[in-house]
Formats: structure tokens, C-alpha cells, sequence
């Protein structure tokens, strides 16, 4: 069967299985559609949380940083997944306790405060909106490559399919969708994962075989020949640090702490029925998501060492050891029709010189000595290496068609998510809460359901027409969640004494203080060439990248919070009771909208 | 609420903080000082074909993450049960 028509029935395969759950799981109540129903279990909620929490950037973009950056990548795997440490101790217990059904909710509440609440609720759906857009632009990519349709095609399929089960069951529909999506992402992941490994090393644990000898026979370790590879061309070693090392410390923390403060991962710790489980299920969580993490490593090291050693096929210096251009492989050609691998002939030879040229003293030896005349692979777009590794080790067809199907539900599962975030923002802390606080329930769920509606719309939009600051956002996002809402959480749950003043002004403080950080180096709004400052290590503050920003706002919202509700009068003495509550799991009742 | 049921509650949160201290102590030693600060001298060790410092950067700290999590849920159940705290 060829390719293509086996990624249909792959594909195809994945949706029908989602959409026959979104008709199982329909919601009947706003609970459900909301937390979905309160009555989760704990592994299930973490197998749901890891397909929310992995994204297409998470399946298809991770390794390809790791690839090209190395050791410097693991600022991702640590930031990543260190935040479900502070998720699992610092805030989704409490917040379960609290038992309310969004976490502007739980702001407003404990804040006494809508002006916190409606701060909580402009973070969430920045932060949420800025990170569909990528998602939306994902499931795009993935249809036009393997299925061979329009972008716009494709992405009007993706928006259908989230459309039926987020609109019809909320919370309920997309947590059992998510479920059965983790497993197929995971799946696509980790086989050719496998198979590369066993080419490669003769492991069957990818984890084991990035630290174990090559299988020709040559007893050197993987890691070892890697660096060898790379280094020869004149490319910086793999395993060695590149950065600074305080910025890597502080975009480690900024990703930590953003990932604990994203509000459509906490949401999901409302759905477990008990506090105990709020706790059991962030370790289910961080299981589901490891196995994804820890292959990520070997899968970049891998794929780096094949896409070299398939244009440097030996010796470097030696002219039969770059490949033909006339010779290059399948993939090759398949990829430079999408614009994502660029060959440039640039000295004429007919052949692929792949190098460092950036490297001025290993592109002048390799001018005067082989006539190279600059890196002639002028573009290898990191995003390709997920998706072109099982082309690249010839793996069978199936295993390509399954990768495309887990890039699709890496997607559309934290697409879902967001949305979900964001039209229950809209429909609960908004409508319920400030326009039309008599609202009957049905009335509200069918408000829940029209705001779903709107927000695919407007994500669809966005995607179509991604703003040219697209990319530059996802510092935001992390950023905002980092800087106001992790803090006003963590201080509202562990510092009884902090009042209204003192979160509304520590959560205006942090994101005033990272959005102008950010708007310095990037532009003001993101509007290209109003940059104050040239985005560079020599100009930034205490050498700290924009990205990496979020972990210093942070710090500025805890000491503003603690200072001005020192200065102000204590919260009510029933503020203080709510706190003394929500410390204690005992009494966990079932979570209401009231 | 009775002094005694008072007090209860404050040893149980002092309890609860104590081991979160504890977690969030390793939490930072795995992956900031191994990982990051001490990544260096570290990788002149080797785990297998791993320099040390790369694979508590890449691999170590994940798997110290999931141990604590499942470290705290445990110990946390029974610190909820020794002072009647539980669900």
C-alpha cells in the first residue's frame, strides 16, 4: 500500500476513535462541561494532563532544538517537566480543595477582588491564545505535508473534529479524546524511536542506547562519535555548554514556573475527585509526560548524527565522502519541495558540502585545502527532524503514517485544552460572574458551548493568518503565567496575610515588568524595527534573554505582593478561614460553580 | 474550633511544609546545581557512554522529578492520616 493512502487510513482511523468518544461523552451539566464531572480517575487525568501538556511544539520541535543545540536544549527537558514539581506540591492539591471550576475563580475569591479576577482572566486568555495559534499552525503543517492537501484544507478539518468533541462534551468530551490521543502520540514517538535506537546502538530503549557503543562494530560510545562527527566539520561539540550559565539557570526557572502557572494545565486537577488524587495524579502526569521527555534527547542526538552522516558519509576532506547532489536521498527530495531543506551548490562540484562556516578558522581550511566555498545546506529547518526521521532511517511506511496521525494529536489535544481555558474564562468568570450572575445552568452551558464555538473560530483565524509575531509570543505566554498567575496562586494558598491590594498590585507588577522586558528586545507590541535595544547577550540585563525574563517578574509579584499587603489592612477574618480550609484536604466535597 | 483541634492544625501544616522543604531542596540539587552549575567538572565522570553532568541534564533530573512527586503523594497520605487530616 503507498504512503499516502496508508496516512489516510491512519489519520482517518484517529478520528474516527475521537469523534465516537465526543458522542459517548456528551456533557449534561456545567460540571461537566467544565471539570467533567468531578469523577476522574487519577491515572487518567495524568495520561489526559501529558497529551494536553505535549504539544505539537512539545512532538515536533523539541527534538529539533535538542538536535541543533545539544546540551544547551536541556533548559527545555528540565523546564518542562520540573514544573510538575511545584504543580504537584505548590498548587493542585489546595486548588482542588478549593473545589470552584477555573482558576480566575479561585483569584477572585481568595483576593475578595473582581479587579484580580478579571486581571486573572486578560493573563489566561493571553497566554492561551498566544499558544494556539501555534497548535492551530501545527495541525496545518501536518495536513499539507502528509496528507497532501491545502494548509487551509487541512487546518479547516482540525478546527471540525476539536469543534464536535469540545463543543459538545467541554471538559468531559476532551479528556477521554485526550486520553485516546496521548496514546497515539506516544506510540508515534516512541517506535521509530526504537527502531533508530536499534539501527543505531542495538538498544531497544532509545534512554539507554544515547549512552551506549555504536553497533558497527567500532566500540566507541554514541555519544562520543557524535561529537566527533560534528566537531570535524567545525560545528561546536554536542555535549559541552554554549551559553551562559546564567541564563540557562534563569529560563530553566522562567519554564518551571510558567508551566506550573498555565491555567489550562491546573484546570485539568479539578477533574480528580479527592485532594489525595489531585497529588497521586501530578506524578501520573509526569510519568506519562517522561516517557515522551526522556526519549526526546536520543531521538535530537540520533537524528543529528544520521542527517550529517547521511551528506558526510566519511573522512572529512575526502571528495567521494560528500554525497552527490544527483544521489541524495528520497527524503531529501521530498523535503526540499516543502522549503524546509534548502541545497545550494555553492562551489559547483555537484556534490553537498555541510559545514560550520560560521567557524572562521575551520572555513578557511576547508577553502585553501578543499575548495569548499560556505555551507551549501543553506536551510535544515529543526521542525523537520521529528517528521523526517523515520524517512531518514528508512523505516517502513506505516511507522511514517503513524508519526503524522501523533502529530495531529499532539496538536488538536492541546488545542482543546486552550480553548476549553479560554471559553470557560469567558462563559464563567465573565458572563456568570460579572454580566448576569442569575443565569440558569442551562443557560450557562449553552453559553460555555457558544464561547467554545467563538474561540475555535477566532484560533482557526489566527492560524490562517498567523501575526507576524507568532513565533516571538511563546516567551509571552510562559512569561505572563510565570510572572502573575504562579505567584498570586502560591501566595494566596501559603501566605494568609496577603490581601487584595497586595495581589492585584504584585500580579500588575510582574506583568508590567516582563511584557516591557520583552517589548525592549522584541519591539514594542511586537511591532518589527521599535526594538529600544538590540536583542543580543551583550545587551541584556544581567545577561538574562528576554524568554528567560518570567522567573525575575515572578520574584518582582512575590516582593510587591508581601510588601503591600504588609502595608494594608489583613483579608477578612472569613478570607483567612477559606485559607485555614483550603490547607487541609479533609472535607473535600464535590467541586460546585457557586 | 477547640484549642486542641487548633493545634492540631498548625503541626500538620508545619509538618506539610517541613517535607515540602525537604522535596524542593532535591528538587534544585538534581537539576540546577547537577545540571546546570556543576555541569562542567560533573562530565568528567562518565555513566556508561553519558558524561554525568549531560545526563543529569537530559535524562537524571526528569526521573528525580517523577521520584519526588511519587514521594510526596506517599509520605503526604500518611502525614494526613497521622493528624485525621485525610478525605
Amino acid at each position: 500500500m503507498d504512503l499516502h493512502t496508508l496516512t489516510f487510513l491512519v489519520v482517518g482511523f484517529t478520528f474516527a476513535i475521537y469523534i465516537g468518544i465526543a458522542i459517548w461523552a456528551r456533557a449534561g451539566s456545567t460540571k461537566d462541561f467544565y471539570i467533567a464531572g468531578g469523577g476522574i480517575k487519577s491515572w487518567q487525568n495524568g495520561m489526559a494532563t501529558g497529551a494536553d501538556w505535549m504539544s505539537a511544539a512539545s512532538f515536533i520541535s523539541m527534538a529539533g532544538l535538542i538536535a541543533f543545540k545539544g546540551y544547551d536544549a536541556s533548559v527545555y527537558l528540565m523546564g518542562w517537566t520540573g514544573g510538575y514539581v511545584l504543580l504537584a506540591m505548590l498548587l493542585a492539591p489546595y486548588l482542588r480543595k478549593f473545589g470552584k471550576f477555573t482558576v480566575p475563580e479561585f483569584i477572585g475569591d481568595r483576593f475578595y477582588s473582581q479587579g484580580a479576577r478579571l486581571t486573572a482572566v486578560g493573563c489566561l486568555i493571553t497566554a492561551s491564545i498566544t499558544y494556539v495559534i501555534g497548535q492551530m499552525k501545527g495541525i496545518g503543517v501536518a495536513f499539507s505535508r502528509f496528507l497532501e492537501v491545502d494548509f487551509t484544507t487541512g487546518l479547516f478539518i482540525g478546527m471540525g473534529i476539536v469543534f464536535i468533541y469540545a463543543v459538545l462534551g467541554g471538559m468531559k468530551g476532551i479528556t477521554y479524546t485526550q486520553i485516546a490521543q496521548y496514546v497515539v502520540l506516544i506510540f508515534a514517538y516512541t517506535v521509530p524511536a526504537i527502531f533508530i535506537s536499534l539501527n543505531l546502538t542495538g538498544s531497544v530503549l532509545p534512554q539507554i542506547g544515547l549512552g551506549s557503543t555504536m553497533a558497527d562494530g567500532s566500540g566507541m560510545f554514541m555519544l562520543d562519535r557524535l561529537n566527533q562527527t560534528v566537531t570535524d566539520l567545525g560545528f561546536a561539540s554536542y555535549t559541552i555548554q554554549q551559553g551562559s550559565t546564567m541564563n540557562m539557570f534563569m529560563l530553566t526557572l522562567s519554564l518551571m514556573i510558567g508551566t506550573a502557572g498555565l491555567p489550562h494545565v491546573i484546570v485539568r486537577f479539578f477533574t480528580v475527585p479527592k485532594v489525595s488524587d489531585a497529588r497521586s495524579s501530578a506524578g501520573w502526569a509526569l510519568f506519562f509526560i517522561a516517557l515522551l521527555y526522556t526519549t526526546a534527547p536520543a531521538v535530537g542526538a540520533m537524528a543529528r548524527y544520521n542527517i550529517t552522516n547521511t551528506i558526510q558519509t566519511g573522512e572529512v576532506g575526502v571528495v567521494e565522502n560528500n554525497i552527490q547532489y544527483a544521489e541524495r536521498p528520497q527524503w531529501f527530495k521530498n523535503w526540499e519541495k516543502t522549503g524546509l531543506l534548502v541545497f545550494e551548490d555553492k562551489n559547483g562540484d555537484g556534490r553537498i558540502q555541510y559545514y560550520n562556516d560560521k567557524n572562521a578558522t575551520f572555513a578557511a581550511k576547508a577553502e585553501a585545502e578543499w575548495g569548499w566555498k560556505g555551507n551549501e545546506m543553506v536551510k535544515i529547518d529543526r521542525d523537520i527532524m521529528v517528521l523526517a526521521n523515520p524517512e531518514i532511517a528508512q523505516l517502513p511506511n506505516w511507522v511514517i503514517a503513524l508519526v503524522a496521525a501523533g502529530g495531529l494529536a499532539a496538536a488538536l489535544s492541546t488545542a482543546a485544552g486552550l480553548l476549553l481555558a479560554i471559553s470557560s474564562s469567558i462563559s464563567h468568570d465573565l458572563l456568570k460572574s460579572v454580566f448576569m450572575p442569575n443565569i440558569s445552568e442551562k443557560n450557562e452551558l449553552m453559553a460555555g458551548r457558544i464561547a467554545m464555538s467563538g474561540a475555535i473560530a477566532v484560533a482557526g483565524y489566527l492560524g490562517m493568518n498567523p501575526p507576524g509575531f507568532a513565533a516571538q509570543v511563546v516567551a509571552l505566554a510562559f512569561g505572563l503565567a510565570a510572572s502573575s498567575i504562579f505567584p498570586a496562586l502560591m501566595m494566596g494558598i501559603f501566605y494568609k496575610r496577603s490581601n487584595n491590594a497586595g495581589a492585584v498590585a504584585g500580579m500588575l507588577v510582574g506583568i508590567l515588568s516582563t511584557l516591557i522586558y520583552i517589548f525592549l528586545y522584541k519591539g514594542w507590541f511586537f511591532v518589527p524595527g521599535t526594538a529600544s535595544l538590540p536583542d543580543n547577550p551583550a545587551n541584556w540585563f544581567l545577561g538574562i534573554s528576554p524568554g528567560a525574563f518570567g522567573a525575575l517578574g515572578a520574584l518582582l509579584n512575590f516582593v510587591t505582593n508581601y510588601v503591600v499587603s504588609g502595608m494594608t489592612a489583613p483579608p477578612p477574618e472569613h478570607i483567612q478561614q477559606l485559607v485555614e480550609d483550603i490547607r487541609i484536604p479533609r472535607g473535600a466535597g464535590e467541586a460546585t460553580g457557586h | 474550633m477547640t484549642k486542641e483541634k487548633e493545634d492540631n492544625g498548625v503541626a500538620y501544616w508545619k509538618a506539610n511544609l517541613s517535607l515540602l522543604k525537604f522535596c524542593l531542596v532535591i528538587w534544585f540539587f538534581c537539576s540546577y546545581v547537577l545540571g546546570i552549575f556543576l555541569v562542567e567538572p560533573l562530565n568528567n565522570i562518565m555513566l556508561g557512554g553519558y558524561p554525568l553532568g549531560f545526563w543529569f541534564a537530559q535524562q537524571g533530573s526528569i526521573y528525580v522529578f517523577l521520584v519526588l512527586i511519587v514521594f510526596y503523594a506517599i509520605r503526604m497520605g500518611q502525614i494526613d492520616r497521622q493528624f485525621g487530616m485525610e478525605e
